[in-house]
This record gives C-alpha cells, sequence and structure tokens, in this order.
C-alpha cells in the first residue's frame, strides 16, 4: 500500500512533465524538475538517435515494403503503393524465400531448445570447484568472439563449395559418422524416430550449439553464483539429495534468466550472417529489389517476435516468480 | 589420544570409513566418478571450441601439393608462408587491417561513452516518459538493423535537412563516400547492438548505491563532476568490457561495414566476406576471366583469412578474458 502511495507521487502527469521542461513557472526550479532535465541530457543521445536513425527509417521502411520502390538516378527513390504486392511477391512468387523461412524456424526452436539447455548444464558444471576452472571458462567464452560476425559465415560459403552435403552422405552410409550409424541401427532395430531423429539433428549440431551459447553460460553462471551456499547446507540438512536440490533450489533460482537467455538465443539466431534467410534477403537487396527485400525483412522480424512470444509465454508458464 | 593421531591417513580413513558404514568410501567414490565424467565432458567440449583454429593453424601451412595428399591431414610436411603472402594479397592486407583497426577503435570508443551516458541517465533520474524510452532500448535490442538497412542506406545516400542542401548546391549530399554516417550512428547509439551496451551498464549503475552520489551532492559537487569522479571510476570494469565487446564484435562485423564503411575504404571483414570470388580472379592469367580454385586450396586460403582476423582478438582475449567473462557476470546478477 505505501509502495503504490509512493509510486503515484513519483509518476510524471502530462502537466508536470510540461512545466518541468519549460522555464517560467514555479514547477520549473524544483528538484524534481530539474532531474528530469538532467536524466533527459543525459540520454538525449539515444533519443536523438532512435528518432533520426531508428524511428524514421523503421516507418519509411513499412511503407516501402508496402510500395514499389524505383530508383530514380540523382533524386533517390520513388515509391508506388502497390496493394501489398511485395508481401504477396514474398510468400508466393519468391521460390527460396519462404522455404528458407520455414527451414531456418525449425532448426531454430531444435537448436534454441538445446543451446538453453546445453548453457543450462554447462554452467551448472562450471560453477563447481574444480582444478583449471577459470580456463574452462575462457575457453566456453571464446565462441562469442569465434563465431560473430563474418566468420561463420565465409566458412559457411565454403562448405556449401565443398560438396559438404555430399561427403556427409558418404559418411553416413559407410557408418564412419557415429551418429548417423547409431541412428540406422536404431531405426533397424525398430525403436520409434520421431524422437530420435530430433534428438539426432541436436547431436549432430553440436557445434553450431556450443559456438552459440558463450553468453548464455555467463549469464547463468552470474545467476548460479549469486545463490548463497547456505540454502544448499540447510537442504544437506534436512536430508535432501543433490537431485532434489537441483530441482528445487538451483533451477528455480536460476528460471528467471532463462527468459533473458531464450530471447538472446532467438534474437541472436536470427540476426546470424550464416542464417540462409537473411542471406536472401542482402541478396535482394543487392539485386536492388529494395521493396521485396524490406517486405521480406518485416515478415522474417514478425516471425522472429511471434516466436520470442511465445518463447515467453512457455518460460513464463514454466518457471515461479520469487518474490523477495 | 597420542595413538590416534600418530595414525596414518590411510588407516584413519579406513577406520572412518568403518564407522561410517561405508559412507566415506562411497562418497571418495562418487566424488571421483563426478570429476572424471566432468573431465571428460569439458575436455570434449573444449576440444570443440578449439580445434577448428588449430586445424585451420596445421593446414594454413601447408604446401599446395600437401592438401591432395591423403596421408597428410594436420601436420604438413612441407612448411611455407606463401599461403599468407597470397592471402595477404587477397585481403590488401596491411592496408584493410590498419582501417579496420582505427575504425573499430572509434566507433566502439564512440558507442561506449554515449552508451555509458544513456545508461546512467536511466539508472538514476527520474524523469516523463523513461518507461517509454526504456522500451525504445529494449525495442533496440530487438529490431534487426536489416529490417531498416533499406531505408537508412537511401537517406545517407541522398542526405538532407528539410532541403537545405538541396536548395543550396542543388544536389543532396550523399554521406556514404565517408564513414561519418555510421560515426554518427555510432554517437547516438544506434550502431551494432547499442541496446545491449546501454542494458548492461544501466543494470550496473543500478547497482551502486544512490547514497554515494547524494553525499557528494550535500558536499556541492555538481552534476557532470559527480557522475566523472565518483561514478565512472566505479563502473569502469563494466565500461572496460563494453568496449571490448564492441570493438570485437565490430572488428567482425559484416552488416555495418558493408553498408557505411566499406564504401570509402577496404576493411578487413569485407574483404574476407568476399575473398572467394576474388580468388578465382587471382588465380587466373587473364584479369577478366575467372578460373575455378580446387576446392581444398580454396578451404585454405579461407581458413587463413579467418585466422588473420582472428589472432588479434585471440591475443586481446587473452589478455583481458577476466574483464570480459566477470563483467558479464557482475551485470547479469543485478537482473
Amino acid at each position: 500500500m505505501a509502495k503504490r502511495k509512493k509510486d503515484k507521487r513519483e509518476r510524471w502527469g502530462f502537466r508536470d512533465s510540461v512545466t518541468a521542461l519549460l522555464p517560467l513557472n514555479e514547477n520549473y526550479d524544483t528538484m524534481r524538475s530539474r532531474g528530469a532535465r538532467t536524466g533527459y541530457l543525459f540520454i538525449l543521445p539515444f533519443v536523438l538517435g532512435f528518432l533520426l536513425f531508428m524511428l524514421t527509417p523503421l516507418i519509411q521502411s513499412v511503407w516501402m515494403s508496402l510500395n514499389e520502390v524505383v530508383l530514380v538516378p540523382g533524386q533517390g527513390y520513388q515509391l508506388t503503393w502497390n496493394n501489398f504486392q511485395n508481401y504477396k511477391y514474398a510468400m508466393g512468387v519468391d521460390p527460396y524465400f519462404s522455404q528458407y523461412l520455414v527451414e531456418e524456424s525449425g532448426r531454430m526452436a531444435i537448436n534454441a531448445t538445446a543451446t538453453l539447455v546445453m548453457a543450462f548444464v554447462i554452467a551448472v558444471i562450471l560453477n563447481q570447484k574444480f582444478k583449471g576452472r577459470t580456463l574452462a571458462r575462457a575457453i566456453f567464452f571464446l565462441p562469442v568472439i569465434l563465431a560473430s560476425g563474418v566468420l561463420p559465415g565465409v566458412e559457411n560459403q565454403l562448405t556449401f563449395n565443398m560438396m559438404q552435403g555430399v561427403s556427409d552422405e558418404i559418411a553416413a552410409q559407410s557408418g564412419v559418422n557415429i551418429s548417423a550409424a547409431l541412428q540406422n541401427l536404431l531405426s533397424i532395430s525398430g525403436i520409434g524416430s520421431g524422437v530420435f531423429d530430433l534428438l539426432f539433428q541436436m547431436i549432430d549440431a553440436i557445434y553450431d550449439i556450443i559456438m552459440a551459447c558463450g553468453i548464455q553460460i555467463i549469464v547463468f553462471l552470474s545467476g548460479l553464483s549469486a545463490i548463497s551456499p547456505s540454502l544448499y547446507e540447510a537442504a544437506d540438512v534436512e536430508g535432501c539429495t543433490a537431485w532434489e536440490a537441483f530441482w528445487k533450489i538451483t533451477f528455480p533460482m536460476v528460471s528467471p534468466l532463462l527468459l533473458v537467455n531464450a530471447i538472446y538465443t532467438v534474437i541472436d539466431f536470427f540476426m546470424k550472417n550464416d542464417n540462409q534467410v537473411m542471406e536472401w534477403i542482402n541478396t535482394q537487396f543487392t539485386r536492388t529489389r529494395y521493396g521485396e527485400s524490406t517486405a521480406e525483412s518485416w515478415i522474417y522480424f514478425g516471425v522472429a517476435l511471434a516466436f520470442i512470444g511465445i518463447a515467453s509465454f512457455i518460460i513464463s508458464r514454466m518457471v515461479k516468480q520469487y518474490d523477495s | 589420544m597420542t595413538a590416534k593421531t600418530e595414525m596414518l591417513p590411510r588407516e584413519k580413513k579406513v577406520s572412518a570409513n568403518k564407522k561410517s558404514g561405508g559412507y566415506v568410501f562411497k562418497n571418495g567414490v562418487k566424488k571421483w566418478t563426478v570429476s572424471i565424467v566432468r573431465g571428460l565432458l569439458l575436455f570434449g567440449l573444449c576440444f570443440m571450441i578449439i580445434q577448428p583454429m588449430l586445424t585451420r593453424f596445421g593446414i594454413s601451412l601447408m604446401e599446395e601439393k600437401d592438401l591432395y595428399d591423403s596421408t597428410i591431414v594436420l601436420l604438413p610436411r612441407n612448411v611455407t608462408l606463401d599461403n599468407y603472402k597470397i592471402v595477404f594479397d587477397l585481403t590488401t592486407f596491411p592496408r584493410s587491417m590498419i582501417n579496420t583497426l582505427w575504425t573499430s577503435l572509434l566507433v566502439s570508443l564512440l558507442q561506449v561513452a554515449a552508451c555509458t551516458l544513456v545508461g546512467y541517465g536511466f539508472a538514476r533520474y527520474e524523469f516523463p516518459l523513461k518507461r517509454f524510452w526504456f522500451g525504445c532500448v529494449v525495442l533496440l535490442i530487438v529490431i534487426p538493423p536489416q529490417t531498416i538497412a533499406t531505408p537508412l542506406y537511401m537517406n545517407f545516400r541522398y542526405f538532407d535537412v528539410l532541403g537545405i542542401f538541396k536548395a543550396l548546391t542543388g544536389d543532396s549530399l550523399n554521406l556514404l563516400s565517408n564513414i561519418t554516417p555510421y560515426l554518427l550512428m555510432s554517437v547516438t547509439c544506434m550502431g551494432l547492438k547499442d541496446g545491449l551496451y546501454i542494458y548492461m551498464l544501466r543494470q550496473y549503475f543500478n547497482g551502486i548505491p544512490k547514497s554515494l552520489e547524494e553525499a557528494a551532492y550535500v558536499d556541492g559537487c555538481s552534476t557532470l563532476r559527480t557522475f566523472s569522479t565518483i561514478m565512472l571510476p566505479d563502473a569502469m570494469p563494466t565500461v572496460l568490457s563494453c568496449f571490448l565487446f564492441s570493438f570485437v564484435w565490430q572488428w567482425t562485423d559484416l552488416f555495418y561495414t558493408r553498408n557505411f564503411i566499406s564504401k570509402s575504404m577496404p576493411v578487413y571483414s569485407t574483404e574476407l566476406s568476399s575473398i572467394l570470388t576474388r580468388m578465382s580472379r587471382y588465380f587466373s592469367a587473364d584479369a577478366e576471366k575467372a578460373v575455378i580454385v580446387p576446392p581444398a586450396r580454396q578451404q585454405q586460403l579461407v581458413s587463413i583469412g579467418v585466422l588473420i582476423c582472428c589472432i588479434p582478438l585471440i591475443i586481446l582475449y587473452i589478455f583481458t578474458q577476466r574483464t570480459f567473462v566477470e563483467s558479464i557476470a557482475m551485470s547479469g546478477s543485478k537482473e
């Protein structure tokens, strides 16, 4: 109750805000108004930048995606309304976009889940005390550098050129590839394939997954190291096993970070350079299909938002909020 | 009493085990198994992260004929440094690297300076529409820059403020011929991953007790001075780590670099991204015609390119590893 009262006092009404910013009135020279003005001065770069280089282009971009964009030499570009033609093009005509979109979304759903689980497991391990822990932490964080920007993209271009797919196929048939051999074995013995397919997909993608979970590990680690050891002691005294302690203490304490990490993972995945959809949109852009490429990136962004929405919904249901 | 203290550690353990009904032994076995399994797992995963780098290094030293010899996998038989020379040629090496270095430094300095101010503003002051603006920061993290690439590009290509330049010179300005647009964006927190830095820094400033500043104000310290002499030194580790992140990501960034920097000068990341197409021209006798470079050779040269890009970063990382890892841990724990 007291808190709410305080909130009401601190809230900025319209009159308050205007009088705080405009000189020559009695509200101008109060401590509170001064604080407001200083605050605005501090965040001024961001406000300016957001209005100029984010909001304006954002609106223009929405507008562009609804129009046909024609470059006029020397004058910029001309827009003509074309009745959602760009969106129709993206979903119906463009032979690659929708295909890539579905493929990447599926891959992301699997990889993001695996990344989160992996990051959590590694964080739990790295939180224990053992020799060489600093070294292990340093190495697990290395992908933040090694898998950023141009680096994964270049290699991907190359594996495509090298017909990596073919060599994978050969390896699978000859049984050199362990996971493929196991998969064969399992399918022969008639154990259900659906779940195992998913599992094998994850195992095959383990390199990508490890390379994607640097930041997430650190975030989880920060949460883990903040848990007070006395909680575990108390649980131990009460006869709690390590397994129970994990689910009753470790997991609930860290789970608020799960949401942050899930969002970060999804965004990170969607913005990677080696993402097929991203590459395709860039290709469209260089082919001066400006309208189409913006429409496609908006659809892509919509899908990303949907994923973030679903992830936050699931996680917020799963996670119990502990009020302290 | 004396007999007990003189007991050998081994006997002591045995007797302790007997007393506890086998608990000590079981516990010991459990501990050992856990640490062995953990060691194996960590070793495997660490190896997986480092191995591509080592492979690249091994391949980079091979002569071309080694690449086709199936008995050679990792270690070169004929060691040569000529491949590096070729890659230097392909990526206009010293120049592009120097450009990358100074642009990354400049951009990340500007970014971090701006983000520190903004983060501090968000953490400490109450002002109208604060929640709205912070929502915008989150939006900045979430929106992929690709969605606004086209209009942004166009804006800077035909830059004009309310038609002033057009009235004066008869034509709009083409700002894309230099890196001004990107510097402008960095100063106004719209560069690469700036939302994240603002978030991290705000989180850190939120954790510093307010009484520190209040004391300074009571003593008559001005706002700016309080910020620069009291808050900033305290936040230096986080600021430094934001700077390192920004530097490293800017170094490898392709998107902003391709659109805003590489138009005016060669930068390493864009050079690296187009190394394949350039390679096929480089090896043909006729500059107009492209030849097909054997895949293994392609891989070798690209590996060297990646290696050259990574080595400065890895060296930097080795020295600053603590700052990288710990500051995130600190800013994250105040969630």
